[in-house]
């Protein structure tokens, strides 16, 4: 093993950052907020056990074992610890590394390598491949073909697993977002903000619905839209599988893209790309050309969450009676710290019921492509998250994330629930009757 | 090498900073030299079962430390009992095959009780998590010692019934660990400890016997006090398989306050005049500048970092006499030159204060990585003394140190902020401590309030006890446990 003197049994590239090591004091005050621990209850699987481990092998203590590399991978990344860590410890950066090093190191196990690659390299981060796939996965869905494998049950014979799979995967659409809208979008009135839109990658193909819908309420909120037709997928699922040259790559095409024009705001619908986009400045913070910009781009990110809050919520002019309420995408409540700016929109909107979600901010096990790659221990999440879900009795859950509205879609085709899973800016334009 | 290792082992717990020694904070893992018999782990398995004996490298580096700093030791296995009977198997066979065992429930001490020892096996509780009966008409309840503390809160307040310890991790610590430690918490000054809580248990003795002491009822002197005996015992004396607690009525309403001060002295004073009032708040923690500023790094929540101290205060009993004590206290503040004193509008803004109380130790952190805390304890008419003595220290040593803790019973957690990648600070806190030890013993304190002494006071005990209680301690032990394998080495060496 290919291993420096200061960097134990890790590569000497982006090896994980020792000062966050050292700041976990091992209090255990993640242990309560961690999903895995409350599946095993076995340290191990806890933040700070993950962090011993990591720190056992920069140390040269403990090889890159099998059991550690299941352990990084067990990790959902939600970052609920770093929520309810006193310490600041940068626990997702850590994780993040470690995975990193386990693909510098070939170590993944063949069918991760293989999704990984294919998936995220390739697909994800490039933009017609990704359609030509979504088109493909569209003439599957709706030409019958999915249909007839289910009711004949052929799937379920030939591969139990990836039959499951198909559940989970999103719903391509017939015409996907940027091929319907055009670069620049002007409201009615005269434009108070100019703001750029990252259509996404996921976004872009499967939910051209939620990203319509922004759009909507851009423009209902007197917003000048841009959406740069060479903007590239986030990079974010690649970063959170530690895939960090990938990620630095789609990062810097973005930075080059985004910083062409002069933004008050570039507004995201997507947890996980405002989480990551926020961190641009952090992943290229030592690249001399592009540190200052990216810097400059991560300080415009906004949810359209936190983006409504700060500019000033339209009041809806006819009730919006229905009971909803909230469920935190981690990369949301965990990343971006944002909770309170939703809930106190909802609440403002008149007629609506507004429920709390208890254990609201507990992971619903999509967190990426964990419910792929990890679907048994998934499932258990969701199953809780459905459980705190039926005990709202409500019309509508809102979720600002395409992973947990798939997620919790699913959750709730399983149990035959009587309640929709819709997007915050969907909710939205039902209330204002757009 | 062997025996430089366990030289290297022995020092560790002989010095209450171990991290002098070279290869102090982690001992190679790779090269340790004993590994428990094969035959000792498969006659474990058998007890337990193949699901519930772990010995991986993975469970052995994670199961080496606890919320204590500095240090860490590899167990050779961790096992999960699931009945009284396995673990008083497991007892027996220590016993027979001479290995020992360090009972663990959450891993949150912050001595070093749970930390394991040479050639010992980790026995985890954690998983015994049932509450077994609320006993409404004796106001008791028996718990498995799993049950994390902050769920026996939410269970007999949704009952009108209160437990009052609340030490700073009850949202994950056990009532094992708490009992075995003595814990304190917030509530302390007004409601005590655990010991005031416990009413019996049924213990595993070293020798694997099983035995129930203590009952529900509130008389009882039939022979010696034995439960008293093995609360704060630190898992040295045995394994708790029951607990039975007591609960009192839930107080009807609460009041919280915050005082801001511009000097330490002032506040406690302020701490005194309130008590002369003949008024005993259920809670009075105190915070330094340097802890209130990291809490609010962390917790957002609106505190001055301007201030030299600031005391969070909470009065609760029947509203009529809530009232007229916050009054009061809040009087009495002012009077000690308090700049602002500020009342919590709502029950969510006070959980939110304690809340961020609790965590000022693991906050503390954000400064420097490596916080190594104290729990010292004088007389609370004392505790302004004590603050100046710890200012002085710290600027003596060269040592930054941040202080909070539960003034209203003299507790105070002065808290060394240093790197442990550099040797020579360490070494300074460690004199910086020696010191602020013996300057609470000569106030008529001790050293050790809540935590309890572990490994890291182990060497200090003798200041407050004296070496002939020591020796009565472990004669004690070597009576109940001749063979030393329940948590050897811990409160003093055998």
């Amino acid at each position: 093993m290919a291993a420096t003197s200061n960097s134990g049994n890790f590569l000497a590239t982006d090896i994980p950052n020792d000062d966050f090591l050292t700041q976990c004091m091992h209090c255990g005050l993640c242990l309560p907020v961690c999903p895995t621990f409350a599946i095993t209850g076995r340290e191990k699987s806890s933040p700070r056990g993950r962090i011993r481990l990591i720190k056992s092998v920069a140390e040269g203590k403990l090889g890159m074992t099998e059991g550690f590399i299941d352990e990084m991978n067990f990790c959902l990344d939600c970052q609920a610890c770093e929520t309810a860590c006193p310490a600041g410890v940068k626990y997702g950066a850590l994780v993040e590394s470690a995975r990193n090093q386990i693909r510098l190191q070939g170590k993944q196990g063949r069918g991760e390598k293989i999704l990984k690659k294919i998936f995220l390299r390739n697909i994800l981060s490039n933009k017609n491949q990704l359609k030509f796939v979504a088109k493909v996965l569209w003439i599957y869905q709706n030409r019958g073909i999915e249909w007839f494998l289910k009711i004949t049950r052929i799937a379920e014979f030939l591969t139990p697993k990836l039959s499951k799979l198909q559940e989970l995967s999103p719903r391509a659409d017939r015409e996907f977002f940027d091929e319907t809208h055009l670069e620049v979008i002007v409201p009615r009135n005269p434009p108070k903000y100019k703001v750029g839109f990252l259509s996404g990658c996921l976004m872009n193909v499967a939910f051209s619905k939620e990203n319509d819908d922004t759009i909507k309420i851009l423009l209902h909120h007197d917003c000048e839209i841009i959406i740069p037709k060479e903007q590239v997928c986030c990079g974010s699922l690649q970063a959170h599988n530690g895939d960090f040259e990938t990620a630095r790559e789609l990062a810097k095409k973005n930075v080059d893209v985004f910083t062409q024009y002069q933004f008050d705001a570039i507004v995201m619908n997507s947890a996980g790309c405002g989480a990551f986009m926020k961190e641009y400045g952090h992943y290229l913070h030592d690249d001399p050309v592009y540190a200052e910009r990216a810097a400059s781009l991560s300080g415009k990110i906004k949810d359209i969450s936190e983006f409504l809050f700060e500019i000033g919520l339209k009041m809806p002019e006819h009730p919006f009676n229905k009971r909803v309420t909230y469920h935190d995408a981690c990369h949301l409540v965990h990343a971006q710290k944002i909770s309170q700016q939703p809930r106190t929109l909802l609440k403002k909107i008149p007629g609506l019921q507004y429920v709390e979600l208890p254990e609201a901010s507990w992971c619903c096990g999509s967190a990426g492509i964990y419910n792929v790659t990890q679907y048994e221990d998934s499932m258990i999440m969701l199953d809780r998250k459905m459980t705190n879900l039926a005990l709202t009795e409500c019309d509508y859950v809102v979720a600002n994330n395409p992973g947990c509205l798939t997620q919790m879609q699913y959750g709730i085709r399983k149990q035959k629930m009587h309640m929709e899973v819709i997007h915050f800016v969907t909710l939205l334009r039902k209330a204002y009757g757009l | 090498m062997i025996l430089l290792l366990y030289v290297s082992c022995t020092h560790k717990y002989t010095e209450s900073f171990p991290i002098n020694n070279e290869d102090s904070s982690f001992l190679n893992f790779n090269s340790l030299p004993v590994t428990m018999n094969q035959n000792i782990l498969s006659q474990l398995q058998n007890i337990v079962g193949k699901n519930n004996c772990f010995t991986s490298q993975e469970d052995k580096i994670t199961y080496s430390y606890d919320g204590t700093p500095l240090l860490s030791f590899l167990p050779e296995a961790i096992v999960r009992p699931t009945s009284k009977e396995q673990v008083s198997q497991i007892v027996k066979l220590a016993n027979i095959e001479n290995f020992s065992i360090v009972p663990r429930g959450a891993g949150t001490g912050l001595s070093g009780g749970s930390i394991p020892v040479e050639n010992c096996i980790i026995v985890d509780m954690s998983r015994w998590n049932n509450i077994i009966e609320i006993d409404t008409e004796n106001l008791t309840v028996w718990v498995e010692p799993g049950v994390i503390t902050a769920t026996l809160h939410a269970e007999v307040e949704k009952i009108g019934l209160f437990y009052p310890p609340d030490p700073g991790s009850m949202n994950i610590c056990t009532i094992g660990g708490n009992v075995a430690e003595n814990s304190g918490g917030l509530r302390g000054l007004k409601y005590g400890v655990t010991k005031n809580y416990v009413m019996g248990m049924e213990v595993v003795l070293p020798n694997g016997e099983i035995i129930m002491c203590g009952g529900k009822t509130v008389k009882d002197v039939a022979g010696y006090n034995l439960k008293d005996f093995f609360i704060g015992s630190e898992g040295t004396l045995g394994i708790f398989t029951k607990i039975l607690l007591k609960l009192i009525p839930k107080p009807a309403t609460s009041k919280t306050m915050l005082a801001y001060f511009n000097s330490q002295t002032d506040a406690g004073k302020a701490v005194s005049s309130i008590i002369a009032q003949k008024i005993i708040p259920a809670t009075v923690e105190f915070l330094d500048k340097t802890t209130i500023r990291c809490v609010e790094d962390f917790a957002k929540i609106g505190l001055p970092t301007d201030i030299e101290s600031l005391l969070l205060l909470e009065v609760d009993g029947h509203p009529a006499v809530v009232e007229e004590e916050a009054e009061k206290v809040a009087e009495a503040c002012r009077q000690n030159n308090a700049v602002e004193v500020k009342i919590a509008q709502s029950i969510e803004e006070a959980m939110k204060l304690k809340t961020a109380r609790r965590s000022a130790f693991s906050a503390l952190a954000r400064s420097k990585p490596t916080t190594i805390l104290e729990d010292i304890t004088v007389p609370r008419s004392e505790i302004a003394v004590m603050l100046q003595k710890i200012n002085d220290i710290s600027k003596k040593y060269n040592i930054l140190i941040g202080t909070f803790g539960h003034a209203g019973d003299g507790n105070l957690h002065p808290t060394c902020l240093t790197d442990e990648r550099n040797k020579d600070e360490i070494a300074r806190a460690e004199k910086a401590y020696g010191e602020i030890f013996e300057e609470a013993v000569k106030l008529g304190g001790t050293i050790t309030g809540e935590h309890g002494t572990g490994i890291g006071k182990r060497k200090y005990l003798h200041l407050v006890t004296g070496t002939t209680a020591i020796e009565t301690m472990r004669s004690i032990k070597k009576a109940m446990d001749p063979n030393g394998i329940l948590n050897p080495g811990k409160i003093f060496e055998l």
